[in-house]
Parts: structure tokens; C-alpha cells; sequence
């Protein structure tokens, strides 16, 4: 019902892997070599924001505190993102293996699994995985015969709140607190849960480390481009034949993945979810890649019989809900935006004010607290820019002139 | 509230502590207990977690009302989350909504009478490379239509 069970093909992800070699490989090497590899390979984090991996953990290797914390983070909450979903169910080895070696690396004894409540029913899974990693000595005190390693995993389940997918969010509501962000700096690398250094990382990303600690950082940049080295995990919906994760290399063209997948008439790209960029037909030969358009995973596909302003109101509704309210650009500005889509619908609007919401928009960027409200305006300036003729000027049947 | 009725929710809420600790990074997996139970979380349960956790009630009111999963008001025996997020949406989640809403006489956001489903919208749920789905309680199911909606909740107790 939620795996597709065939064998997953991919150059990176989905290459090859042993279960707990990345393990019986790290405990070989030492802590610096570990960090070197990573920092070779220049692999980024994979949740969206693209920081350097080997960064995040050389500054939590280097903190010294009584606890340090590494966090897996599997709010996968974006809207059409599913490839945490894939990972954690079909290859929980590459995540968790990955999460041991940055106990050993980082010196955390404590790792967290932060599974978004949505997805309670893998929780048994994840658990009985753990418990067989205890067992075999992955986990536990002096794994795998390395005198004085100890490190053990928990899950720790959401309860239905989009924005702590933030790092900071993430860690108040470990804390027991409201999933509201924090002010950065100080970042979670050195006050993190409870105040102590900590790594959140995505899934996507521990999965990457697993296969670089294994097969060199020199092998993980053989993929992708110079500045975003590797695969990418796509979570691919919408209107096309194939849906479902694809791996694929950073660098490839939009154009190339709609053929893949089976897309046809296709009018319209949202990359990187809710909170990405609408793309149209002219910038279909554009590429994914950090430099480029950049994306956690979520790609979804219009065609042309999709209304893309309703496919906007969508997302605004989206992000007026799951807005944690505590601060006003955020907090005001989606609701603001939201009613402009109505005023838009119910032919209701002047031109000078639908300018005057982009300007809202882009303060919103610049303002708003966290990612959540720096990121919600890119739908509604793209989709009103790219898609201009068929909301405003009634070209192919728009109807809201 | 019965006088028993309350010392079996302290006495609950003390076997969660047990579980998961006292501090306050204990709260949510404990509220998540109390809710599991009893589809809500009571001003009484929330005034005894806060006791137990030495906290002000406040401050458990605060993040029982953060989270869409912790209600404060008693739901169905059953949730039903439906995901109403884009691709869902276009593959059909109003028709879905619609169906249900007749077949249980009971709108989106309200419980029926008989206390046994509380509808809800949720967002993304994410399987949108299978959808329209919905969430039952901890069950997730996909491919959704209509007619299969209907039938899924007819079996459920």
C-alpha cells in the first residue's frame, strides 16, 4: 500500500549498499578522515537549504559539551515530497547507519529520529529495525567491539505542524514546547536541544552520508555538477504517467524529467513544493541544481487543463494554516496574499494593488522569521508572473479578466 | 467528572511519566498517550500533566492548541484525515469529501452523532504519487475513490 516494491534503480541513493557497512568502515577510520571525506564528496543538505554537510558536522565535532545531539529530521511535511517516505521504509539501513557514524564522528551518544505524525504507522517499523540494530551490536554500548562508542537511537513523533520541519522549530517542540522558530543566530550547531551542540540533518542526506563513508567522497562527486555534487531524490506527482521517487543526477533538465516520467501537455512545474518556484513551458531547459532551480525533492506537474490560480489558492491556504503565527510578515502577509487569489477570483482586483501584494511578497522574504514565511510568497509571485496571461489578460480560456 | 474517572486519568498520566520522564521534553510524547486514549485532552488532564511536569497549566494549554493533532475538545472514536493538498485536490479529494459527507451525514471539521468518525482535511499527507489518500487513525490509504472511501470506513468498527 505505501511501497512500491520493485528494485529502485539510482547511481548514488540507490546504488549498492550493505547493511552496517558504513559502520565497520567508520569505526576503522578516525573522526578527522571521516569529516575529510565528507568534506570531499561537498555534499549538501538535502531538505532544501543546502548547507555543506562537512561544515554542519566539523563545527559539532569541534564543540565541547557535556551532550551533543544528532537529529534526523523526517518532518517531511512539504507539500509533494515523499521521498523520506521511501527511504525510511525500503532502506532504513543507509538512514540509520548514517546516524551511528555521526555519533562517532560528532561524539553524540544521543540520536533522534523526528518523525512527522503523519507518518505514525511507520513508527512500529522504524522501531523493530532499531531494536534488530541492537541486537547485531549496531547500536548500544561499545558498538561493534569499539571500546567506549556508545549510541542509541529514539524516534520521537510529531503531532501535525509543517513548520517544524525547521531545524530550530524542530528542537522546541523536542523540548516540549510550541514548534515556533527561533532566533539565529546561535544556530542548533552549537546550542541546539537543550541547549547542547546538535546536527539535524535531513534523511536524504544521512543516506548520502552512508554511501560516501562506504565509497569515498571522490566517487560521490563523480555525480551531478561541480557545485551541487551528487543525486537527488525526486518525489515526482501530479499530472504524468509514472509518478514516484526517481533518482537522478543534479544538472538534469526539467525537460529531460517530464519525458521520463511520462508527462505529456505539460503547462506548468512546480519545483521544490509549496514553497519553491512555479516554472512555465520557456523554462522548461532550465536544470535542478543548487545554482540553478533548486529543490528539496518535490516536483509537481501541471497540465494544460489545470487552473493555476486555483492550483496558487492552494498553496496559499496551505501556508495560512501552518503559519505558527509569532511573527506579523508571516502571520498577516499569507492571509494577505491569500485574500488578493480570492479578490483575483471574483474579478475584484486592480493591477496596482496585485503590485503592491508582490512588494508584500518580497518583504516577506527578507522579514519573516523562518523559512516558512521566506519562502511562502515564491509561489504567488511566480505563478502571477509566469502565468499572468491566463489569469489576467484571458488567453487560452483564463478566466478571470 | 467522576471522582474515579479523574484519579484513572492521574494514574494514567503517571504511568506515561514513567515511560517518557518528568522534564518538560517528556510533554508531547505524553500528551500524544493521552490523546491516543482518549481522543481529546481534557482541562482536567491537561491541569494534571502540568502538576505532574511542575509546570503552569498554561503552558500545556499552549502547546496542546500549537499542534493540529492535540484537541482539547472530545472528536470521534476514529479520525479520518483526507489530504487536501494540490495533487490530491486535483485527483479528486472534493468528490471523495463528498461522498463521505453523505454516506456518514456528517460535514468535513464535525464528528458524527454516534461519536464513532471525526472528519478532517489534513495537509499533505505525503502521498501524492498515490492519491487522493486519507489517514484512519494510524492507517494510511491510497488510490482512492469515492465508492472505496465509502467502503473503507464501513469497515471499521
Amino acid at each position: 500500500m505505501t511501497t512500491n516494491k520493485q528494485k529502485r534503480e539510482g547511481a548514488v541513493i540507490f546504488s549498492e549498499y550493505e547493511r552496517g557497512s558504513a559502520i565497520k568502515k567508520a569505526l576503522s577510520m578516525g573522526r578527522d578522515d571521516i569529516l575529510f571525506e565528507l568534506r570531499e564528496s561537498k555534499l549538501k543538505g538535502r531538505g532544501g537549504a543546502g548547507f555543506p554537510t562537512s561544515t554542519k558536522w566539523m563545527l559539532v565535532a569541534a564543540a565541547k559539551a557535556e551532550e551533543k545531539y544528532l537529529i534526523c529530521n523526517a518532518d517531511e511535511g512539504e507539500p509533494g515530497t515523499f521521498k523520506d517516505r521511501v527511504l525510511l521504509l525500503e532502506y532504513p539501513e543507509l538512514v540509520f547507519d548514517a546516524m551511528v557514524v555521526g555519533g562517532y564522528t560528532l561524539g553524540a551518544k544521543h540520536g533522534v529520529v523526528y518523525l512527522r505524525g503523519e507518518y505514525e504507522y511507520m513508527k512500529k517499523s522504524l522501531e523493530d529495525y532499531l531494536e534488530a540494530m541492537r541486537k547485531d551490536n549496531l547500536l548500544g554500548n561499545n558498538i561493534l567491539g569499539k571500546e567506549g562508542f556508545n549510541f542509541d537511537i529514539s524516534i520521537f513523533l510529531g503531532s501535525g505542524a509543517y513548520v517544524c520541519g525547521e531545524e530550530t522549530a524542530l528542537i522546541e517542540s523536542m523540548e516540549g514546547q510550541r514548534g515556533e522558530a527561533r532566533n539565529k543566530p546561535p544556530y542548533p550547531v552549537n546550542t541546539g536541544f537543550m541547549g547542547m551542540p546538535t546536527a539535524v540533518n535531513n534523511v536524504e542526506t544521512l543516506a548520502a552520508v552512508s554511501h560516501i563513508v562506504v565509497k569515498s567522497g571522490a566517487w560521490f562527486k563523480q555525480h551531478g555538477t561541480d557545485k551541487s555534487t551528487g543525486s537527488k531524490l525526486l518525489s515526482i506527482s501530479g499530472d504524468c504517467k509514472k509518478p514516484g521517487v526517481y533518482e537522478l543526477p543534479w544538472g538534469t533538465k526539467i525537460s529531460e524529467l517530464l519525458e521520463l516520467v511520462g508527462a505529456e501537455n505539460t503547462k506548468a512545474v512546480q519545483v521544490g513544493g509549496a514553497s519553491g518556484i512555479c516554472l512555465s513551458r520557456s523554462e522548461f531547459d532550465r536544470t535542478l541544481a543548487y545554482e540553478d532551480a533548486a529543490t528539496g525533492g518535490s516536483i509537481m506537474i501541471f497540465n494544460e487543463n489545470r487552473d493555476m490560480l486555483k492550483v496558487l489558492k492552494n498553496f496559499m491556504e496551505f501556508f495560512v494554516e501552518e503559519s505558527c503565527g509569532q511573527c506579523t510578515p508571516c502571520r498577516i502577509g499569507n492571509v494577505k496574499l491569500l485574500e488578493g487569489i480570492e479578490m483575483i477570483e471574483r474579478g475584484e482586483y486592480t493591477f496596482s494593488y496585485i503590485k503592491k501584494l508582490k512588494d508584500l511578497g518580497n518583504t516577506m522574504k527578507v522579514a519573516s522569521k523562518c523559512g516558512l514565511g521566506q519562502s511562502s510568497p515564491n509561489s504567488f509571485i511566480s505563478i502571477l508572473d509566469n502565468f499572468s496571461d491566463e489569469i489576467f489578460n484571458n488567453v487560452n480560456g483564463g478566466s478571470h479578466a | 467528572m467522576l471522582v474515579l474517572e479523574k484519579n484513572a486519568i492521574t494514574e494514567e498520566i503517571e504511568e506515561s511519566i514513567k515511560l517518557h520522564g518528568n522534564n518538560r521534553s517528556a510533554l508531547i510524547p505524553i500528551l500524544q498517550d493521552i490523546q491516543r486514549k482518549h481522543s481529546h485532552i481534557s482541562d482536567f488532564a491537561q491541569q494534571e500533566v502540568a502538576r505532574l511536569l511542575d509546570i503552569h497549566p498554561v503552558e500545556v494549554y499552549s502547546v496542546v492548541s500549537f499542534y493540529a493533532f492535540l484537541n482539547t475538545k472530545p472528536k470521534g472514536r476514529n479520525i479520518v484525515r483526507l489530504c487536501q493538498t494540490i495533487t490530491c485536490d486535483l485527483q479528486g479529494k472534493a468528490a471523495i469529501a463528498k461522498a463521505i459527507e453523505r454516506e456518514l451525514n456528517c460535514k468535513f471539521g464535525e464528528t458524527t452523532q454516534d461519536k464513532k468518525f471525526s472528519l478532517e482535511f489534513a495537509n499533505c499527507l505525503g502521498m501524492c504519487d498515490q492519491g487522493p489518500a486519507m489517514i484512519v487513525n494510524d492507517k494510511v490509504y491510497s488510490h482512492l475513490t469515492p465508492e472505496k472511501a465509502v467502503q473503507i470506513l464501513s469497515n471499521i468498527k
